[in-house]
Protein backbone atom coordinates (compact mmCIF):
# COMPACT_ATOMS: atom_id res chain seq x y z
CA UNK A 1 0.00 0.00 0.00
CA UNK A 2 2.88 2.33 0.79
CA UNK A 3 4.39 1.56 -2.55
CA UNK A 4 1.10 2.23 -4.31
CA UNK A 5 0.82 5.51 -2.46
CA UNK A 6 4.27 6.45 -3.56
CA UNK A 7 3.68 5.46 -7.16
CA UNK A 8 0.40 7.32 -7.34
CA UNK A 9 1.82 10.46 -5.78
CA UNK A 10 4.84 10.23 -8.05
CA UNK A 11 2.63 9.92 -11.11
CA UNK A 12 0.51 12.83 -9.94
CA UNK A 13 3.58 14.97 -9.50
CA UNK A 14 5.18 14.09 -12.81
CA UNK A 15 2.20 13.80 -15.08
CA UNK A 16 -0.06 16.80 -14.70
CA UNK A 17 0.78 19.96 -12.90
CA UNK A 18 -2.24 21.80 -14.24
CA UNK A 19 -5.22 20.33 -12.44
CA UNK A 20 -8.57 21.83 -13.26
CA UNK A 21 -11.22 21.97 -10.57
CA UNK A 22 -12.94 19.10 -12.33
CA UNK A 23 -9.77 16.99 -12.18
CA UNK A 24 -9.53 17.63 -8.47
CA UNK A 25 -13.18 16.75 -7.87
CA UNK A 26 -13.01 13.65 -10.03
CA UNK A 27 -9.95 12.29 -8.24
CA UNK A 28 -11.43 13.06 -4.85
CA UNK A 29 -14.67 11.35 -5.80
CA UNK A 30 -12.76 8.24 -6.81
CA UNK A 31 -11.00 8.24 -3.45
CA UNK A 32 -14.26 8.87 -1.59
CA UNK A 33 -15.32 5.36 -2.60
CA UNK A 34 -12.71 3.97 -0.23
CA UNK A 35 -13.93 6.22 2.56
CA UNK A 36 -17.39 4.72 2.06
CA UNK A 37 -16.12 1.14 1.87
CA UNK A 38 -13.93 1.49 4.96
CA UNK A 39 -16.82 3.13 6.84
CA UNK A 40 -19.12 0.23 5.96
CA UNK A 41 -16.54 -2.38 7.00
CA UNK A 42 -15.98 -0.62 10.31
CA UNK A 43 -19.66 -0.05 10.94
CA UNK A 44 -20.81 -3.56 10.07
CA UNK A 45 -17.83 -5.26 11.75
CA UNK A 46 -18.28 -3.01 14.76
CA UNK A 47 -21.97 -3.94 14.94
CA UNK A 48 -21.22 -7.67 15.04
CA UNK A 49 -18.47 -7.37 17.65
CA UNK A 50 -20.49 -4.77 19.55
CA UNK A 51 -23.52 -7.06 19.72
CA UNK A 52 -21.42 -9.91 21.12
CA UNK A 53 -19.95 -7.54 23.70
CA UNK A 54 -23.45 -6.34 24.56
CA UNK A 55 -24.60 -9.88 25.26
CA UNK A 56 -21.49 -10.46 27.40
CA UNK A 57 -22.25 -7.29 29.31
CA UNK A 58 -25.91 -8.05 29.97
CA UNK A 59 -25.17 -11.50 31.43
CA UNK A 60 -24.96 -11.63 35.18
CA UNK A 61 -21.34 -12.75 35.13
CA UNK A 62 -19.33 -10.07 36.93
CA UNK A 63 -16.07 -10.89 35.17
CA UNK A 64 -17.60 -10.47 31.71
CA UNK A 65 -19.33 -7.23 32.67
CA UNK A 66 -16.11 -5.75 34.00
CA UNK A 67 -14.05 -6.88 31.02
CA UNK A 68 -16.44 -5.23 28.56
CA UNK A 69 -16.56 -2.08 30.67
CA UNK A 70 -12.75 -2.00 30.63
CA UNK A 71 -12.67 -2.56 26.87
CA UNK A 72 -15.05 0.37 26.36
CA UNK A 73 -13.05 2.58 28.72
CA UNK A 74 -9.83 1.84 26.82
CA UNK A 75 -11.26 2.57 23.38
CA UNK A 76 -13.16 5.66 24.49
CA UNK A 77 -10.29 6.97 26.58
CA UNK A 78 -7.53 6.82 23.98
CA UNK A 79 -7.14 8.54 20.60
CA UNK A 80 -8.33 6.65 17.54
CA UNK A 81 -5.05 7.67 15.90
CA UNK A 82 -3.08 5.72 18.54
CA UNK A 83 -5.37 2.71 18.04
CA UNK A 84 -4.63 2.84 14.31
CA UNK A 85 -0.88 3.03 14.90
CA UNK A 86 -1.04 0.15 17.39
CA UNK A 87 -2.99 -2.02 14.95
CA UNK A 88 -0.57 -1.16 12.16
CA UNK A 89 2.66 -1.75 14.05
CA UNK A 90 1.30 -4.41 16.40
CA UNK A 91 0.20 -6.68 13.59
CA UNK A 92 3.49 -6.21 11.80
CA UNK A 93 5.28 -7.19 15.00
CA UNK A 94 3.18 -10.33 15.38
CA UNK A 95 4.46 -11.31 11.97
CA UNK A 96 1.12 -10.85 10.24
CA UNK A 97 1.48 -9.62 6.70
CA UNK A 98 -0.28 -6.34 7.20
CA UNK A 99 -1.45 -3.53 5.00
CA UNK A 100 -3.07 -0.20 5.68
CA UNK A 101 -6.36 -1.81 4.61
CA UNK A 102 -6.21 -4.56 7.22
CA UNK A 103 -4.87 -2.36 10.01
CA UNK A 104 -7.44 0.36 9.38
CA UNK A 105 -10.30 -2.15 9.16
CA UNK A 106 -9.30 -3.89 12.38
CA UNK A 107 -8.72 -0.70 14.36
CA UNK A 108 -11.90 1.00 13.17
CA UNK A 109 -13.96 -2.15 13.74
CA UNK A 110 -12.77 -2.45 17.34
CA UNK A 111 -13.25 1.29 17.89
CA UNK A 112 -16.81 1.14 16.52
CA UNK A 113 -17.63 -1.96 18.54
CA UNK A 114 -16.68 -0.20 21.79
CA UNK A 115 -18.88 2.82 21.05
CA UNK A 116 -21.79 0.79 19.71
CA UNK A 117 -21.81 -1.58 22.65
CA UNK A 118 -21.84 1.42 24.99
CA UNK A 119 -24.73 3.05 23.12
CA UNK A 120 -26.70 -0.19 23.05
CA UNK A 121 -25.95 -0.95 26.67
CA UNK A 122 -27.60 2.36 27.54
CA UNK A 123 -30.65 1.35 25.51
CA UNK A 124 -30.89 -2.05 27.22
CA UNK A 125 -30.61 -0.40 30.61
CA UNK A 126 -33.46 1.94 29.65
CA UNK A 127 -35.79 -1.08 29.49
CA UNK A 128 -37.67 -1.25 32.79
CA UNK A 129 -36.64 -3.99 35.20
CA UNK A 130 -40.21 -5.27 35.15
CA UNK A 131 -39.87 -6.38 31.55
CA UNK A 132 -37.00 -8.71 32.47
CA UNK A 133 -38.94 -9.99 35.46
CA UNK A 134 -42.09 -10.57 33.43
CA UNK A 135 -40.07 -12.52 30.87
CA UNK A 136 -38.46 -14.52 33.64
CA UNK A 137 -41.83 -15.31 35.16
CA UNK A 138 -42.81 -16.78 31.80
CA UNK A 139 -39.95 -19.23 32.32
CA UNK A 140 -37.89 -17.74 29.51
CA UNK A 141 -34.17 -18.37 29.73
CA UNK A 142 -31.59 -15.56 29.32
CA UNK A 143 -31.38 -15.92 25.57
CA UNK A 144 -35.16 -15.88 25.16
CA UNK A 145 -35.50 -12.89 27.47
CA UNK A 146 -33.03 -10.95 25.35
CA UNK A 147 -34.34 -12.15 22.01
CA UNK A 148 -38.08 -11.80 22.53
CA UNK A 149 -38.49 -9.13 25.16
CA UNK A 150 -35.53 -6.85 25.74
CA UNK A 151 -33.69 -6.48 22.43
CA UNK A 152 -36.76 -5.65 20.30
CA UNK A 153 -37.64 -2.80 22.65
CA UNK A 154 -34.04 -1.65 23.11
CA UNK A 155 -33.53 -1.84 19.35
CA UNK A 156 -36.21 0.75 18.76
CA UNK A 157 -34.45 3.13 21.17
CA UNK A 158 -31.08 2.35 19.61
CA UNK A 159 -31.77 3.19 15.98
CA UNK A 160 -31.35 6.98 16.15
CA UNK A 161 -28.07 7.07 18.14
CA UNK A 162 -26.69 4.21 16.03
CA UNK A 163 -27.33 6.09 12.80
CA UNK A 164 -25.79 9.14 14.46
CA UNK A 165 -22.69 7.11 15.28
CA UNK A 166 -22.28 6.23 11.60
CA UNK A 167 -21.31 9.88 11.05
CA UNK A 168 -18.60 9.49 13.66
CA UNK A 169 -17.30 6.37 11.88
CA UNK A 170 -17.14 8.16 8.53
CA UNK A 171 -15.19 11.01 10.12
CA UNK A 172 -13.00 8.47 11.90
CA UNK A 173 -11.92 6.88 8.63
CA UNK A 174 -10.15 10.17 7.80
CA UNK A 175 -7.49 9.18 10.34
CA UNK A 176 -6.66 6.07 8.32
CA UNK A 177 -4.95 8.48 5.93
CA UNK A 178 -2.19 8.85 8.51
CA UNK A 179 -1.18 5.18 8.21
CA UNK A 180 -1.19 5.45 4.42
CA UNK A 181 -4.69 4.31 3.56
CA UNK A 182 -5.68 6.17 0.40
CA UNK A 183 -9.14 7.55 1.09
CA UNK A 184 -10.60 11.02 0.74
CA UNK A 185 -8.24 12.85 3.12
CA UNK A 186 -5.10 11.11 1.86
CA UNK A 187 -6.12 11.79 -1.73
CA UNK A 188 -6.58 15.43 -0.76
CA UNK A 189 -3.05 15.57 0.61
CA UNK A 190 -1.64 13.88 -2.49
CA UNK A 191 -3.48 16.19 -4.88
CA UNK A 192 -2.35 19.16 -2.82
CA UNK A 193 1.25 18.03 -3.21
CA UNK A 194 0.77 17.88 -6.96
CA UNK A 195 -1.21 21.06 -7.50
CA UNK A 196 -0.13 23.39 -4.69
CA UNK A 197 -3.75 24.41 -4.23
CA UNK A 198 -4.37 23.41 -0.62
CA UNK A 199 -7.20 25.88 -0.11
CA UNK A 200 -9.26 24.58 -3.02
CA UNK A 201 -8.44 20.93 -2.44
CA UNK A 202 -9.16 20.85 1.29
CA UNK A 203 -12.36 22.85 0.71
CA UNK A 204 -13.47 20.16 -1.73
CA UNK A 205 -12.46 17.39 0.68
CA UNK A 206 -14.42 19.03 3.51
CA UNK A 207 -17.41 19.51 1.21
CA UNK A 208 -17.42 15.83 0.26
CA UNK A 209 -17.34 14.73 3.88
CA UNK A 210 -20.17 17.14 4.51
CA UNK A 211 -22.21 15.72 1.64
CA UNK A 212 -21.65 12.23 3.04
CA UNK A 213 -22.35 13.03 6.67
CA UNK A 214 -24.98 15.76 6.72
CA UNK A 215 -27.84 13.69 5.24
CA UNK A 216 -27.10 10.95 7.78
CA UNK A 217 -27.07 13.50 10.61
CA UNK A 218 -30.41 14.86 9.44
CA UNK A 219 -31.85 11.36 9.17
CA UNK A 220 -30.66 10.52 12.69
CA UNK A 221 -32.34 13.67 13.98
CA UNK A 222 -35.60 12.82 12.21
CA UNK A 223 -35.54 9.33 13.71
CA UNK A 224 -34.97 10.79 17.14
CA UNK A 225 -37.88 13.19 16.79
CA UNK A 226 -40.18 10.39 15.63
CA UNK A 227 -39.22 8.22 18.56
CA UNK A 228 -39.99 11.02 21.01
CA UNK A 229 -43.28 11.72 19.28
CA UNK A 230 -44.47 8.14 19.77
CA UNK A 231 -43.51 7.89 23.39
CA UNK B 1 9.27 -15.95 16.17
CA UNK B 2 9.60 -14.74 19.75
CA UNK B 3 8.35 -11.23 20.34
CA UNK B 4 10.69 -9.13 22.39
CA UNK B 5 9.20 -5.97 23.79
CA UNK B 6 11.61 -3.31 24.90
CA UNK B 7 9.79 -0.70 26.94
CA UNK B 8 12.95 0.51 28.63
CA UNK B 9 14.16 1.97 25.34
CA UNK B 10 10.97 4.02 25.17
CA UNK B 11 10.76 4.96 28.83
CA UNK B 12 14.27 6.36 28.93
CA UNK B 13 13.01 9.06 26.58
CA UNK B 14 10.64 10.20 29.33
CA UNK B 15 11.52 13.92 29.02
CA UNK B 16 10.06 13.88 25.49
CA UNK B 17 6.92 12.12 26.69
CA UNK B 18 6.53 14.53 29.59
CA UNK B 19 6.90 17.50 27.28
CA UNK B 20 4.32 15.96 24.96
CA UNK B 21 1.86 15.51 27.82
CA UNK B 22 2.36 19.10 28.92
CA UNK B 23 1.65 20.29 25.38
CA UNK B 24 -1.43 18.10 25.06
CA UNK B 25 -2.77 19.37 28.39
CA UNK B 26 -1.90 22.97 27.54
CA UNK B 27 -3.61 22.83 24.16
CA UNK B 28 -6.64 21.18 25.74
CA UNK B 29 -6.89 23.76 28.52
CA UNK B 30 -6.77 26.70 26.14
CA UNK B 31 -9.19 24.99 23.76
CA UNK B 32 -11.57 24.16 26.63
CA UNK B 33 -11.74 27.74 27.93
CA UNK B 34 -12.00 29.46 24.55
CA UNK B 35 -14.08 26.70 22.97
CA UNK B 36 -16.69 26.77 25.74
CA UNK B 37 -16.85 30.55 25.51
CA UNK B 38 -17.36 30.33 21.77
CA UNK B 39 -19.93 27.58 22.28
CA UNK B 40 -21.91 29.63 24.81
CA UNK B 41 -21.84 32.66 22.50
CA UNK B 42 -23.03 30.50 19.60
CA UNK B 43 -25.76 28.92 21.73
CA UNK B 44 -26.92 32.38 22.79
CA UNK B 45 -27.04 33.56 19.19
CA UNK B 46 -28.95 30.48 18.17
CA UNK B 47 -31.61 30.87 20.85
CA UNK B 48 -31.83 34.66 21.19
CA UNK B 49 -30.19 36.10 18.09
CA UNK B 50 -31.60 37.49 14.87
CA UNK B 51 -32.55 35.34 11.89
CA UNK B 52 -29.24 35.91 10.10
CA UNK B 53 -27.29 35.19 13.27
CA UNK B 54 -29.16 31.94 13.79
CA UNK B 55 -28.55 30.87 10.21
CA UNK B 56 -24.83 31.63 10.45
CA UNK B 57 -24.48 29.70 13.71
CA UNK B 58 -26.42 26.75 12.28
CA UNK B 59 -24.11 26.70 9.26
CA UNK B 60 -21.03 26.87 11.50
CA UNK B 61 -22.24 24.09 13.78
CA UNK B 62 -23.30 21.76 10.99
CA UNK B 63 -20.20 22.26 8.86
CA UNK B 64 -17.92 21.46 11.79
CA UNK B 65 -19.96 18.54 13.09
CA UNK B 66 -20.11 16.89 9.69
CA UNK B 67 -16.44 17.05 8.71
CA UNK B 68 -13.44 15.29 10.31
CA UNK B 69 -11.19 17.21 12.67
CA UNK B 70 -8.10 16.29 10.65
CA UNK B 71 -9.56 17.98 7.55
CA UNK B 72 -10.41 21.08 9.57
CA UNK B 73 -6.86 21.15 10.89
CA UNK B 74 -5.30 20.68 7.43
CA UNK B 75 -7.58 23.33 6.01
CA UNK B 76 -6.46 25.84 8.63
CA UNK B 77 -2.78 24.91 8.51
CA UNK B 78 -2.27 24.22 4.80
CA UNK B 79 -5.25 25.97 3.22
CA UNK B 80 -5.39 29.35 4.93
CA UNK B 81 -1.85 30.44 3.98
CA UNK B 82 -3.20 30.66 0.41
CA UNK B 83 -5.35 33.52 1.70
CA UNK B 84 -2.35 35.09 3.38
CA UNK B 85 -3.09 33.73 6.87
CA UNK B 86 0.07 31.94 7.91
CA UNK B 87 -0.06 30.15 11.24
CA UNK B 88 2.47 28.20 13.28
CA UNK B 89 1.55 24.55 13.90
CA UNK B 90 0.71 25.36 17.51
CA UNK B 91 -1.62 28.23 16.63
CA UNK B 92 -3.28 26.22 13.89
CA UNK B 93 -3.85 23.38 16.38
CA UNK B 94 -5.34 25.65 19.04
CA UNK B 95 -7.59 27.42 16.55
CA UNK B 96 -8.80 24.15 15.06
CA UNK B 97 -9.53 22.74 18.52
CA UNK B 98 -11.36 25.89 19.63
CA UNK B 99 -13.50 25.98 16.51
CA UNK B 100 -14.25 22.28 16.80
CA UNK B 101 -15.15 22.37 20.50
CA UNK B 102 -17.15 25.57 19.94
CA UNK B 103 -19.47 23.87 17.48
CA UNK B 104 -20.11 20.79 19.60
CA UNK B 105 -20.50 22.69 22.85
CA UNK B 106 -22.91 25.12 21.16
CA UNK B 107 -25.28 22.22 20.55
CA UNK B 108 -24.82 20.84 24.07
CA UNK B 109 -25.34 24.22 25.76
CA UNK B 110 -28.36 24.89 23.56
CA UNK B 111 -29.94 21.65 24.76
CA UNK B 112 -29.36 22.81 28.32
CA UNK B 113 -30.88 26.23 27.61
CA UNK B 114 -33.96 24.72 26.02
CA UNK B 115 -34.60 22.68 29.15
CA UNK B 116 -34.90 25.85 31.23
CA UNK B 117 -38.57 26.36 32.19
CA UNK B 118 -40.18 29.30 30.43
CA UNK B 119 -41.54 30.53 33.78
CA UNK B 120 -38.04 31.30 35.02
CA UNK B 121 -37.44 33.70 32.16
CA UNK B 122 -40.86 35.28 32.65
CA UNK B 123 -40.19 35.70 36.36
CA UNK B 124 -36.89 37.42 35.55
CA UNK B 125 -38.63 39.64 32.98
CA UNK B 126 -41.20 40.66 35.57
CA UNK B 127 -38.30 41.75 37.76
CA UNK B 128 -37.29 44.09 34.92
CA UNK B 129 -33.98 42.32 34.32
CA UNK B 130 -32.30 43.03 31.00
CA UNK B 131 -31.97 40.29 28.39
CA UNK B 132 -28.24 40.04 28.94
CA UNK B 133 -28.77 39.76 32.67
CA UNK B 134 -31.45 37.13 32.28
CA UNK B 135 -29.15 35.05 30.11
CA UNK B 136 -26.07 35.24 32.33
CA UNK B 137 -27.85 35.04 35.70
CA UNK B 138 -31.01 33.01 35.14
CA UNK B 139 -30.75 30.88 32.02
CA UNK B 140 -27.07 30.00 31.69
CA UNK B 141 -25.99 28.74 35.14
CA UNK B 142 -28.63 25.99 35.49
CA UNK B 143 -28.21 25.14 31.79
CA UNK B 144 -24.48 24.60 32.27
CA UNK B 145 -25.07 22.58 35.43
CA UNK B 146 -27.45 20.33 33.54
CA UNK B 147 -25.10 19.63 30.63
CA UNK B 148 -21.74 19.73 32.42
CA UNK B 149 -21.10 15.96 32.12
CA UNK B 150 -21.69 16.15 28.36
CA UNK B 151 -19.38 19.15 28.06
CA UNK B 152 -16.69 17.32 30.04
CA UNK B 153 -16.96 14.35 27.65
CA UNK B 154 -16.67 16.67 24.68
CA UNK B 155 -13.55 18.33 26.10
CA UNK B 156 -11.98 14.88 26.49
CA UNK B 157 -12.96 13.96 22.92
CA UNK B 158 -11.23 17.12 21.70
CA UNK B 159 -8.15 16.27 23.78
CA UNK B 160 -7.97 12.79 22.24
CA UNK B 161 -8.58 14.30 18.81
CA UNK B 162 -5.59 16.59 19.33
CA UNK B 163 -3.37 13.54 18.73
CA UNK B 164 -3.77 14.46 15.06
CA UNK B 165 -2.03 17.80 15.65
CA UNK B 166 1.27 15.89 15.73
CA UNK B 167 0.78 15.42 11.99
CA UNK B 168 1.46 19.12 11.41
CA UNK B 169 4.43 18.99 13.84
CA UNK B 170 2.79 20.34 16.97
CA UNK B 171 4.93 18.75 19.65
CA UNK B 172 2.18 17.08 21.64
CA UNK B 173 2.11 13.54 23.00
CA UNK B 174 1.58 11.60 19.77
CA UNK B 175 4.34 13.66 18.14
CA UNK B 176 6.64 12.63 20.98
CA UNK B 177 5.74 8.97 20.40
CA UNK B 178 6.48 9.34 16.70
CA UNK B 179 9.79 11.02 17.43
CA UNK B 180 10.80 8.26 19.86
CA UNK B 181 9.93 5.48 17.43
CA UNK B 182 11.91 7.19 14.68
CA UNK B 183 14.93 7.23 17.00
CA UNK B 184 14.86 3.69 18.35
CA UNK B 185 12.51 1.89 15.92
CA UNK B 186 10.43 0.61 18.85
CA UNK B 187 7.18 1.72 17.22
CA UNK B 188 4.77 -0.61 18.98
CA UNK B 189 6.20 0.06 22.43
CA UNK B 190 6.29 3.81 21.86
CA UNK B 191 2.63 3.88 20.85
CA UNK B 192 1.61 1.55 23.70
CA UNK B 193 3.23 3.92 26.18
CA UNK B 194 1.68 6.97 24.53
CA UNK B 195 -1.74 5.29 24.48
CA UNK B 196 -1.46 4.45 28.18
CA UNK B 197 -0.52 8.06 28.90
CA UNK B 198 -3.54 9.27 26.92
CA UNK B 199 -5.75 6.94 28.97
CA UNK B 200 -4.22 8.35 32.15
CA UNK B 201 -4.78 11.89 30.88
CA UNK B 202 -8.40 11.28 29.98
CA UNK B 203 -9.17 9.70 33.37
CA UNK B 204 -7.40 12.56 35.17
CA UNK B 205 -9.03 15.29 33.08
CA UNK B 206 -12.45 13.70 33.64
CA UNK B 207 -11.82 13.77 37.38
CA UNK B 208 -10.63 17.38 37.33
CA UNK B 209 -13.62 18.46 35.25
CA UNK B 210 -16.00 16.70 37.65
CA UNK B 211 -14.41 18.63 40.51
CA UNK B 212 -14.60 21.90 38.58
CA UNK B 213 -18.26 21.12 37.90
CA UNK B 214 -18.97 20.47 41.56
CA UNK B 215 -17.24 23.69 42.55
CA UNK B 216 -19.29 25.46 39.95
CA UNK B 217 -22.51 23.76 41.09
CA UNK B 218 -22.17 24.51 44.78
CA UNK B 219 -19.90 27.53 44.87
CA UNK B 220 -21.05 31.10 44.10
CA UNK B 221 -22.28 32.18 40.69
CA UNK B 222 -25.85 31.48 41.67
CA UNK B 223 -26.44 34.43 43.99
Amino acid sequence: MCLTAWVVSFCLEVAVVEFSLWDILRNLLLAARWTVVLSLIAFLGGSVVGLLLLVARTTHIKFLQRSVAGYVQIFQGTPLLMQLFLAYFGMAMLGVETSAWVAASVALTLYSSAFLTEIWHGCVRAIPRGQWEAAQSLAMNFREQLQHVVLPQAGRLAIAPTVGFLVQVIKGTALASVIGFIELTKAGTMITNATFKPFVVYSCVAMMYFLLCFPISLYARTLERKLHAYR
Amino acid sequence: MPIALDFAAVLQEWPLLLKGMVWTLGLTTIAAVLGLTLGIAAAWTRTEGSGVGRLLVAMYVESIRNTPFIVQLFFIFFGLPALGVKLSPEWASVIAMVINLGAYSAEIVRAGIQATPRGQVEAALSLAMTRAHIFTRVVLPPALQRVWPALASQIIIVMLGSAVCGQIATEELSFAANLIQSRNFRAFEAFIVATALYLLLSITVRDVLNRVGRLFLFGGRRG
